[in-house]
C-alpha cells in the first residue's frame, strides 16, 4: 500500500492547500442540506401519531447527538495518531474539534430536555442515556480545559490525547445505554442492519439533516484548523507569504 | 405540506413553544460556531497587517 498520502497529511502546508479547496464545497453543502432538512422536517414531514408535532425536534436532536459522539471518537483517533506518529496536525485537529463537539453535545442535551417535557413530563431524568451524554459534555470540557491549562504545546497535546483515548470508553456506554438499562429514552432511530421503523417521509429529512450536520462540522473544523495552522507555523516561509497575500487582499 | 394554515404551522398542535425553542436555540448555536472562526481569522489578519506595517516603517 502507498502511504505517501498519510505522510502528506502530516504536512501543514499540504493540509492548508487541500482544505482551502474543500472548504467552499463543504460550507455550501452544509447550508443547503440543513436548510432543506429544516423546512422539510418542520413543514412537510407528517406528524407522529403519538407525540404529535413535538417529534419534529428529532431533526436537530438526532444529528447533534450523532455528531457529539462521532466528534469524540474523532478526538480519540486524532489523539492516537498524534501519540503514535507524532503528527502535529493531529493535535491541531483534536484541539479545534473539541469545542464543536461540546456545542453539539449541548444542543443534543438541550433539545432532549425540551422534547422530554411534553413527551415524558419532565425536563430531565437521571436516566442512563441522559447521564452518559452529560458525562460526554464534561469530558469535552476536560479536554478543552486541559489543552488550555498546559502552556507547553507538546505536553498539552500528549495529555489531551490520553484523556480523549481514555474517555472514549463512554461512547459504547452511550450507544448501548438504551438496551442495557431500563430507560425512558427511545431506542435508536437508525440501525445499520435494519430498515428504519419510521415511514420514509419521516426519516428521509432526518438523513438529509444528519449529512448536513456532518458537512457543517467538517466546514467549521477546517476553518478553525486553517487559522490554527497559520498561527502555529507563523515562522515558516510559506505562512509568511500566505499572510502577505491575505493581508494585501483584506487591507 | 402537513399544515393547513400558517397559524397551524406556528402553533405546532400546542407544541409550538417546545419546537420553536429547540430550533431557535440550535440555529443560534450553529451560527455562533460558524461566526467565531470567521471573526477570529479577521482579527488575526488585522493584527498581522499591523505588525507588517510596523516592520516596514523601521
Amino acid at each position: 500500500m502507498n502511504w505517501t498520502w498519510f505522510h502528506k497529511l502530516g504536512s501543514p502546508k499540504w493540509f492548508y492547500e487541500i482544505s482551502g479547496r474543500w472548504l467552499p464545497w463543504l460550507a455550501w453543502a452544509a447550508l443547503l442540506l440543513i436548510a432543506v432538512g429544516t423546512v422539510w422536517g418542520l413543514a412537510f414531514a407528517p406528524q407522529d401519531y403519538q407525540q404529535g408535532n413535538s417529534f419534529r425536534i428529532i431533526y436537530i436532536h438526532v444529528p447533534a447527538a450523532f455528531l457529539a459522539q462521532s466528534i469524540y471518537v474523532m478526538l480519540a483517533v486524532a489523539g492516537l495518531v498524534g501519540l503514535v506518529w507524532k503528527m502535529k496536525l493531529a493535535d491541531v485537529a483534536l484541539q479545534q474539534a473539541a469545542p464543536i463537539g461540546a456545542w453539539m453535545t449541548f444542543i443534543a442535551l438541550l433539545t432532549g430536555a425540551v422534547w422530554g417535557k411534553p413527551t415524558w413530563g419532565a425536563w430531565w431524568v437521571w436516566d442512563a442515556r441522559l447521564t452518559s451524554m452529560l458525562i460526554l459534555l464534561f469530558l469535552y470540557f476536560g479536554v478543552i480545559a486541559l489543552g488550555q491549562a498546559i502552556s507547553n504545546r507538546d505536553s498539552a497535546a500528549k495529555a489531551c490525547a490520553v484523556l480523549s483515548i481514555v474517555g472514549v470508553v463512554n461512547i459504547p456506554i452511550i450507544k448501548y445505554s438504551v438496551e442495557w438499562w431500563n430507560t425512558l429514552h427511545q431506542p435508536a432511530t437508525f440501525k445499520v442492519t435494519e430498515k428504519p421503523a419510521m415511514p420514509v417521509e419521516m426519516w428521509l429529512p432526518l438523513l438529509v439533516m444528519v449529512i448536513g450536520f456532518y458537512c457543517f462540522f467538517a466546514a467549521v473544523l477546517l476553518m478553525r484548523m486553517r487559522l490554527e495552522v497559520l498561527r502555529r507555523e507563523a515562522r515558516s516561509s510559506w505562512v509568511k507569504s500566505e499572510i502577505r497575500t491575505l493581508v494585501g487582499k483584506d487591507a | 405540506m402537513n399544515f393547513s394554515s400558517f397559524a397551524d404551522f406556528i402553533a405546532m398542535g400546542n407544541h409550538g413553544l417546545y419546537v420553536w425553542t429547540s430550533y431557535g436555540i440550535s440555529l443560534a448555536v450553529l451560527l455562533l460556531n460558524a461566526a467565531l472562526p470567521l471573526l477570529a481569522r479577521r482579527r488575526y489578519l488585522q493584527e498581522e497587517a499591523r505588525r507588517l506595517r510596523r516592520e516596514e516603517m523601521k
